[in-house]
């Protein structure tokens, strides 16, 4: 299995749900070797066997890493085509992707490479090394599937089919669209279809992405299945102590703050319900590149005392802050799956998502909006403060079915897939 | 003869607008004239007016020995007033023929019953008149919303005058005995029962079009072969049904109308069997025994009880909330307001708010206007909410004094929403925290690393 990223080390929700799947498979009976770029050392190995790649060595001489090796940089200088830069950008950055593959070329070929394992500038030319080494792994160890994970890994995932002939599985935790709405980097997208249609079999994480898989990317429907994620059961202790300062409900907004999650749109319901009521308090916690705009926004609306910002959350802030919360709020334009209600359930916050958003598909003790619909946004967060039945409901039917949503039941899905892809 | 007596019910609610929460207040108009015009004038086409065409048509062929009966619920009535007058007309056409009996219901097709005996009396009082005042026909029989029926039901109706009930022949009362007989309300033995046939009824009205029925398709022939069969000994086959099953939920195409008429020409030609109403077969036969219920049925899924309506957290504080007031508007003379208590009642509102279908949301889907019950909760409290203020500014203005919640509810008891969060916090503060009940349990999986 190829990962970019794995617990403890994580970034976003991607080595969450590697960690999770493949523990689930464990319990299906199906081994797992986990490469990630970089491994540190302190990750949890219970339900794994990880691969550092930065300690794999390269079989320089053998012609079919020449040949795939082509194949990549051809594809790295096909990242120049990144649409809307300045000439002047457009230059830095070819000089400086000439410049990436020269250095590429040397590290390679030197037999290993450290891999940094974070999404650096040079992302393209980690992609391209990673997948050189994951051909090596394939060609040195045994295995019945290969599964890779979200485009950092299909070139590495693309090049072990290659070798081995053994069948390949994609999994699509995101597109190039939901992460850019329709600016998309053609060079992403390219990579992302590329390994969908040299997959045997595509995993999507909702039928939201499905859709998205099949017809903006034109795969074939009938090998794109979808496997809603899970989530891991909270580790917490069975009371969750903090203090809650203010005396009015609060209402919270929990993630990156971009145009993909739809941060404003939380602002303009919360200006509707502080008109109708104003004991209520609006959190957003993260941070983004939306961050200042929607500060100004919120300034400009003069409901500033009301609505307030913490910046990026992490750990045990995150929990405090869904125990401080009353209801929760995801409004997000485009979300593939969206793990936060779940963990928000899991706390006993009733939760408004928006229809767009994968986890709209397995969840029914929710308010479900459509993002853009700020009336019934608002309309939905008022009831949930006023009616006081509603949120008695979410609270004993929610977490019921937050429970019900295990990996071990995804994983099965998922080992079928396997099962599938080798008999076929 | 054996008697087979049709009935079928009639009904549509009043359609909520979508309602926000900031209009209350501020908008005192609840309801979506277009979707209601729309619907009420699809269906008269669908299948009130042809249906009615293949009644009339049946009773000109067959006479005296061709009999149905309906029950209309007032909020239809006014429908089909306001938006198909012709509909109107069609029944009048049909009450004049003499074979035709109009049961008596509840006005607002509500669940007033179960959850306030003094609106229930005076919804049905309304009723009646309605139905008098529009065909001329005074009402001896009476079915209830859903065909929901308990004994305590049974004393009212009986006090009320009536002499006939129908209901559904439901296995839980019935057990080993059959709906073909005329049966009576054990504790008040006056009121004779006639019970559904739920399997012959649900042949028409659920399987008729059904393609994966091992019975598809159903013709008059295997019908009428069906109704012979029936034991010599039993008298009467019940055949309760909604109307809107000829031509709405069974399309004209899947061969329904001809069906229609099909079946009771069939019938009547065979020599065995005599169509009557509920009423005639109440003054015919003689009850066979007492039927004892003491928790409601109704006729709704496989349950045949009141959990589509009643139960859960939703329901019960619509419910509180809605009758909590029902002691000012007994008093109250304003016409918007009763309006406003007549259509607020329609047991639709709460029906919408049923999260049992979960599992199995098929049927439930077909009839529900919303995306999801909580959605349907969120805008009849947004109405309700407004309905609360002007009925209890009413109540101020004449002198009529706010009461406590009548309905006992623990959900009522609740008060609003500020005072509880003073609560929660008051008593933790003891020990200078608030501890917020996010408990999740770690995993059993968890556990036994």
């Amino acid at each position: 299995m190829f990962g970019w990223e794995f617990p403890p080390h994580i970034t976003g929700g991607l080595g969450t749900a590697c960690f999770g799947l493949t523990k689930g498979l464990l319990k299906h009976g199906v081994e797992v070797l986990f490469v990630v770029p970089k491994a540190y050392g302190d990750e949890s190995q219970e339900a794994v066997r990880l691969l550092n790649a930065s300690d794999v060595p390269v079989l320089i001489h053998d012609p079919v890493y020449r040949e795939y090796w082509d194949q990549i940089t051809f594809m790295e200088i096909g990242s120049n085509l990144i649409p809307y830069v300045t000439p002047a950008e457009f230059e830095e950055m070819v000089t400086e992707n000439t410049r990436s593959a020269e250095e590429t070329l040397s590290p390679v070929f030197a037999e290993r490479f450290q891999f940094s394992g974070k999404y650096g500038h040079d992302l393209m030319a980690e992609v391209s090394r990673y997948a050189l080494v994951g051909a090596s792994i394939a060609a040195n160890n045994e295995f019945d599937v290969i599964h890779a994970h979200d485009w950092l890994t299909y070139p590495a995932g693309i090049a072990a089919k290659k070798i081995t002939g053994k069948p390949l599985v994609v999994h699509m935790h995101a597109t190039e669209f939901d992460r850019s709405g329709e600016n998309i980097n053609s060079n992403v997208f390219e990579i992302e279809r590329k390994g969908m249609e040299e997959a045997d079999r595509v995993i999507t994480v909702s039928n939201l992405t499905r859709n998205i898989v099949i017809e903006r990317y034109g795969i074939n429907p009938d090998k794109v299945i979808t496997v809603h994620n899970a989530v891991e059961p909270s580790e917490k202790s069975e009371m969750v102590e903090t203090e809650k300062h203010v005396r009015e409900k609060v209402v919270t907004f929990l993630g990156r703050i971009t145009f993909q999650k739809g941060p404003e749109y939380f602002i303009e319901a919360a200006q509707k319900v502080l008109e109708r009521d104003p004991n209520v308090r609006f959190v957003m916690a993260g941070t983004g590149d939306l961050m200042e705009k929607m500060i100004r926004r919120v300034a400009k609306l003069k409901i500033a005392t009301k609505f307030h910002f913490t910046g990026f959350l992490k750990g045990d802030n995150v929990d405090k802050m869904f125990a401080m919360s009353d209801v929760y709020v995801m409004p997000s334009v485009s979300e593939p799956f969206g793990i936060s209600p779940l963990e928000a359930m899991r706390s006993n916050v009733p939760v408004v998502i928006s229809k767009q958003s994968g986890v709209a598909e397995v969840l029914n003790h929710v308010i479900k909006v459509d993002f853009w619909d700020i009336d019934a946004m608002a309309d939905a967060i008022y009831a949930l403060l006023h009616y006081n039945s509603l949120t008695q409901m979410f609270q004993t039917h929610g977490t019921d079915e937050v429970n019900k949503l295990v990996w071990e039941e995804a994983a099965g899905k998922v080992a079928e897939i396997y099962k599938s892809a080798v008999i076929a | 003869m054996k008697s087979l007596c049709l009935y079928f019910q009639i009904h549509q609610p009043f359609r909520l607008r979508t309602y926000r929460f900031f209009d209350i207040g501020s908008d005192h108009y609840y309801y979506d004239d277009y979707q209601n015009k729309h619907i009420v004038r699809r269906i008269a086409n669908n299948c009130y007016l042809p249906a009615n065409e293949v009644l009339l048509s049946l009773i000109k062929e067959f006479g005296a020995k061709f009999k149905v009966s309906f029950s209309i619920s007032g909020t239809a009535l006014e429908q089909f007033q306001k938006y198909s007058p012709d509909v109107i007309e069609s029944f009048k056409k049909l009450a004049k023929t003499g074979n035709v009996e109009f049961l008596a219901e509840t006005y607002s097709h509500s669940l007033a019953a179960t959850l306030n005996p003094g609106e229930f009396k005076r919804q049905v009082e309304e009723h009646s008149q309605a139905v008098e005042k529009l065909f001329g026909y005074k009402t001896t029989a009476f079915r209830n919303t859903e065909l929901i029926y308990s004994n305590d039901i049974a004393g009212m109706v009986q006090e009320m005058g009536f002499k006939t009930l129908l209901t559904e022949g439901a296995k839980q009362v019935l057990a080993w005995k059959s709906p073909n007989f005329l049966y009576c309300s054990a504790p008040h033995e006056r009121l004779k029962l006639l019970l559904r046939n739920y399997q012959l009824s649900d042949d028409i009205a659920f399987r008729f079009s059904q393609r994966d029925w091992s019975e598809w398709p159903l013709t008059a022939e295997k019908y009428v072969g069906w109704l012979n069969a029936v034991d010599k000994k039993q008298e009467v086959v019940n055949l309760f049904m909604d109307y809107e099953t000829f031509g709405e939920h069974q399309k004209a195409d899947t061969g329904i109308f001809e069906f229609l008429h099909a079946f009771p020409a069939k019938v009547i030609k065979s020599g065995k069997w005599t169509f009557r109403t509920p009423t005639e077969v109440s003054n015919e036969l003689q009850p066979v025994a007492g039927l004892n219920v003491p928790h409601a049925i109704s006729w709704a899924d496989e349950e045949r009880d009141l959990t589509a309506w009643i139960g859960n957290d939703l329901q019960d504080e619509a419910f509180a909330s809605l009758y909590s007031v029902a002691h000012i508007l007994a008093q109250c003379d304003d016409k918007d307001l009763l309006r406003d208590w007549n259509y607020l009642q329609g047991s639709d509102h709460f029906y919408y708010m049923c999260t049992k279908w979960f599992s199995d949301g098929a049927v439930h889907h077909y009839f529900n206007p919303y995306g999801s019950p909580y959605e349907a909760f969120i805008n009849y409290m947004n109405v309700l909410s407004d309905f609360l203020v002007r009925v209890n500014d009413y109540a101020d203005e004449n002198g009529i004094a706010r009461k406590a919640l009548v309905i006992r509810s623990k959900k009522a008891e609740v008060p609003p929403a500020r005072e509880i969060k003073a609560d929660k916090k008051s008593a933790p503060e003891k020990s200078g925290k608030t501890v917020l009940k996010s408990a999740p349990k770690p995993s059993v999986r968890l556990k036994k690393k």
